[in-house]
């Protein structure tokens, strides 16, 4: 079994308070809820003015990478505050996908031109892997021949925001490739404010950044250790909003969230999330640290997914007939949080994971 | 105010005047109360320095590396960890100076007489009467679940002493003397077979005025003292991975690879996610309470826990299966101290069900955390301003 030698850091400082604060008034600007539904149906589902605000105004694109390399030189606990600010809006940006997961790829492959692009929020990038896939699984790869590449990959999330593509090849390498080079076409997808979409290569041009395997690994991790507090943000909504809503909602002559069978669950639910922000933080101060983090991600990548659902869940049933309705952004926090079960891989996998790492093996 | 660096010369000081390796163990103890280096946030005079709190850590460590007797304090955790706020809060400065200096050196060991077995939940129903006569207090009645009654010099007690108000303007609080003829100690046998509790049966109990505890009649707003520092106490914790319940069955999971099943395998790995994070949020509120900023988040550990330690121990029973057919012992016995995680899964199992019960149910607790954490509205009483005579019992 493994030990760790130190607590990871679980608190947020103030510089983090702060960055919360002016990520959540920026958010509040340009996501609230109506404009969110309303885009996600039209041709545009990605939030760019809200993207270009928090990246170009705020410099937040750039965290991951050190300042010599054109970024802003911060870690991964400033990110997951962020994460966590995005999660709470459901805010279509593809900061997780171009700022994280891209980012940490290009990291590995140490490719500074590109890097310098993508922490100037400038340009998007989006790894070409299946939003599904966990860490370490294999990946689907498209041929490679004579620097030119041919194939199909799907479930690209944030791909038709993205101007760059990092598709992993069937020679082990990792490509950049431009994406007017490809044919992007969008699924229909569960989760309407990260939308999937189908990558197709048919003789684009690509340029070899680095190997595959360790760039695509390291990605995975930190976007599924980050992604619980984005699953946070979603919960702590979720919980916040409804807690709100059934103080004032009046049934039988009294406040809805006064019946006992109501409060034991919304408690229930509270301790849920506040042991999913200590797991949240716990893999994001591992991540910034190295110690401890493949354990600390899995960890909190096995026990996000299942609260996260619940807290929407929860919500929807407990704001009942108005939470059916489109119109409220309930629906909004549910599929996300149901896709973000998924993505990065599931609990279950992570627990898979977890077999190995801390030594409980299978029959 | 006193830093760090005078705690250090200070606890050189104490070792350099008593060196712990020719020094009695009392006589180091009390020298170490004496020095204000027992508990440094307490007064001066009183064990301690006004200091903050976190810095025990400084001289209990260095005290160790010196290797200096401590007092043991798991022998005395309702003196230390109730009785002793209880008394720094409300006490008058002769029961300060009687009471803390013995208590700290574990000379004498506390108990509590709160719970009645028509008061559990509705800890303020209680029926226990205190009744005046001159300067003594006569008390009857009986008190139920009081863990170390039969190693106890003093109790802290709650008795109704003005039935003909409503139950929580009624009741005050003493300190009862633990060998008065009138306290009868009997253990209670509890369903793991042995007895960790006792009832305590309160005849004609002869109680000084001068051991009352706070007004006449302000016995519910003293107990709230003691009831938050139990929380407090259960809260502050330093776990490492695998340190709680999850423990045990992880290593025969380990070394006993042929009880191994897939069904077992998910339910122990979801437990030990569980359990690792629970761990993590315990540690998260120990890093605020370190950093002055205490959460809301004790209120939920202790339902975390509870269910957390059911339901491991009850998956290493069936982990174990012809041999979770046994038990180690149905021996009655009267253990000075209880280790959940102690003795066989067996008794894990059985002594785990009364994690979400002991010091508030968790359906209790359910109702703390929604309507002071969250807001929600209160349940509807109908006893508020009943007399407590008045009650329905």
């Amino acid at each position: 079994m493994t030990t760790q030698s130190t607590q990871p850091d679980l608190l947020y400082s103030e510089e983090e308070e702060a960055l919360r604060a002016a990520v959540r008034d920026l958010l509040s600007d340009h996501c609230d809820a109506p404009g969110v539904i309303a885009r996600t149906e039209s041709d545009a589902p990605h939030d760019l003015a809200a993207w270009k605000a928090l990246t170009e105004g705020m410099g937040l694109a750039g965290l991951l990478v050190p300042e010599k390399q054109g970024g802003q030189g911060g870690s991964h606990r400033e990110v997951a505050v962020i994460l966590e600010e995005l999660g709470r809006a459901v805010a279509p940006v593809p900061y997780l996908t171009s700022a994280v997961v891209a980012t940490e790829a290009l990291l590995a492959c140490g490719d500074e031109e590109l890097l310098g692009k993508l922490a100037s929020g400038r340009t998007i990038g989006a790894l070409a892997v299946g939003l599904h896939v966990a860490p370490g699984a294999a990946v689907q790869t498209v041929r490679v021949e004579d620097g030119r590449l041919y194939g199909e990959l799907t479930g690209i999330a944030d791909a038709v925001a993205a101007d760059v593509l990092l598709v992993p090849g069937d020679d082990g390498g990792l490509y950049a490739v431009e994406a007017a080079a490809v044919t992007l076409t969008p699924q229909v997808s569960f989760d309407l404010t990260r939308p999937l979409a189908t990558v197709t290569l048919d003789g684009a041009v690509g340029r070899r950044v680095g190997d595959a395997e360790p760039a695509v690994r390291r990605a995975l991790r930190a976007g599924a250790g980050l992604l619980a507090s984005e699953q946070f943000g979603v919960a702590e909504w979720a919980l916040t909003e409804t807690v709100r809503y059934l103080k004032e909602r009046k049934q039988f002559n009294r406040p809805v969230g006064g019946f006992q069978a109501i409060k034991h669950r919304l408690a229930q639910l509270w301790l849920e999330v506040v042991n999913l922000r200590a797991a949240a933080r716990g893999a994001a101060d591992a991540l910034a640290s190295g110690e401890d983090a493949d354990v600390l991600v899995a960890v909190a990548q096995a026990y996000a997914a299942p609260v996260a659902v619940h807290a929407a869940e929860e919500a929807l049933q407990l704001h009942a007939g108005i939470g059916m309705t489109w119109e409220h952004p309930i629906h909004l926090y549910l599929k996300r949080a149901k896709a973000d079960s998924i993505a990065f891989g599931t609990a279950g996998a992570h627990r898979g994971a977890l077999a190995e790492l801390v030594g409980l093996q299978a029959p | 105010m006193t830093d760090a660096a005078e705690l250090t010369r200070r606890t050189a000081e104490l070792l350099a005047a008593h060196p712990p390796a020719t020094t009695d163990r009392l006589d180091f103890l009390k020298a170490r109360f004496d020095a204000g280096l027992a508990w440094v946030h307490y007064p001066e005079g009183l064990g301690g320095l006004g200091a903050p709190r976190s810095l025990q850590v400084v001289v209990d460590a260095e005290l160790e590396a010196a290797g200096a007797p401590d007092n043991d304090s798991r022998r005395n955790g309702i003196g230390l960890g109730m009785a002793a706020p209880t008394i720094l809060k409300y006490g008058t400065e002769e029961q300060k100076q009687r009471y803390l200096r013995p208590l700290w050196i574990g000379e004498e060991v506390w108990c509590q007489l709160f719970s009645e077995p028509g008061a559990g939940s509705d800890l303020a129903a209680l029926g226990t009467r205190a009744v005046r006569e001159g300067d003594e207090w006569v008390v009857n009645g009986q008190k139920v679940w009081t863990s170390g009654a039969h190693n106890s010099r003093w109790a802290i007690l709650i008795a109704r002493t003005d039935p003909n108000v409503p139950k929580h303007a009624g009741i005050t609080y003493f300190i009862c003397d633990m060998t008065d003829p009138g306290v009868d100690v009997r253990p209670l046998r509890q369903v793991t077979g042995e007895a960790e509790f006792n009832e305590v049966f309160l005849t004609d109990v002869r109680i000084p005025d001068s051991r009352r505890l706070g007004a006449i009649g302000d016995g519910w707003r003293v107990a709230q003292t003691t009831l938050n520092n139990e929380r407090v106490a259960i809260g502050g914790m330093r776990l490492p991975r695998e340190g709680g319940m999850i423990g045990p069955v992880a290593k025969t999971w380990r070394e006993r690879p042929e009880l191994r099943t897939h069904d077992l395998h998910q339910r122990l790995l979801k437990l030990w996610v569980e359990s690792e994070v629970a761990r993590l949020t315990a540690e998260r509120l120990r890093q605020q309470l370190v950093a002055g900023q205490p959460g809301p988040e004790g209120a939920g550990m202790k339902l975390a826990f509870a269910r957390l330690n059911q339901e491991i121990s009850g998956l290493e029973v069936e982990l174990r299966g012809e041999e979770g057919l046994l038990y180690d012992d149905w021996t009655m016995r009267r253990p000075e101290l209880v280790d959940f995680t102690g003795r066989d899964a067996g008794y894990r199992y059985l002594r785990a069900k009364g994690n979400s019960i002991e010091g508030g149910t968790s359906e209790v607790l359910l109702n703390i955390v929604a309507e002071r954490v969250l807001g929600l509205p209160a349940e509807p009483r109908t006893d508020k301003d009943v007399a407590w005579k008045d009650l329905a019992r």
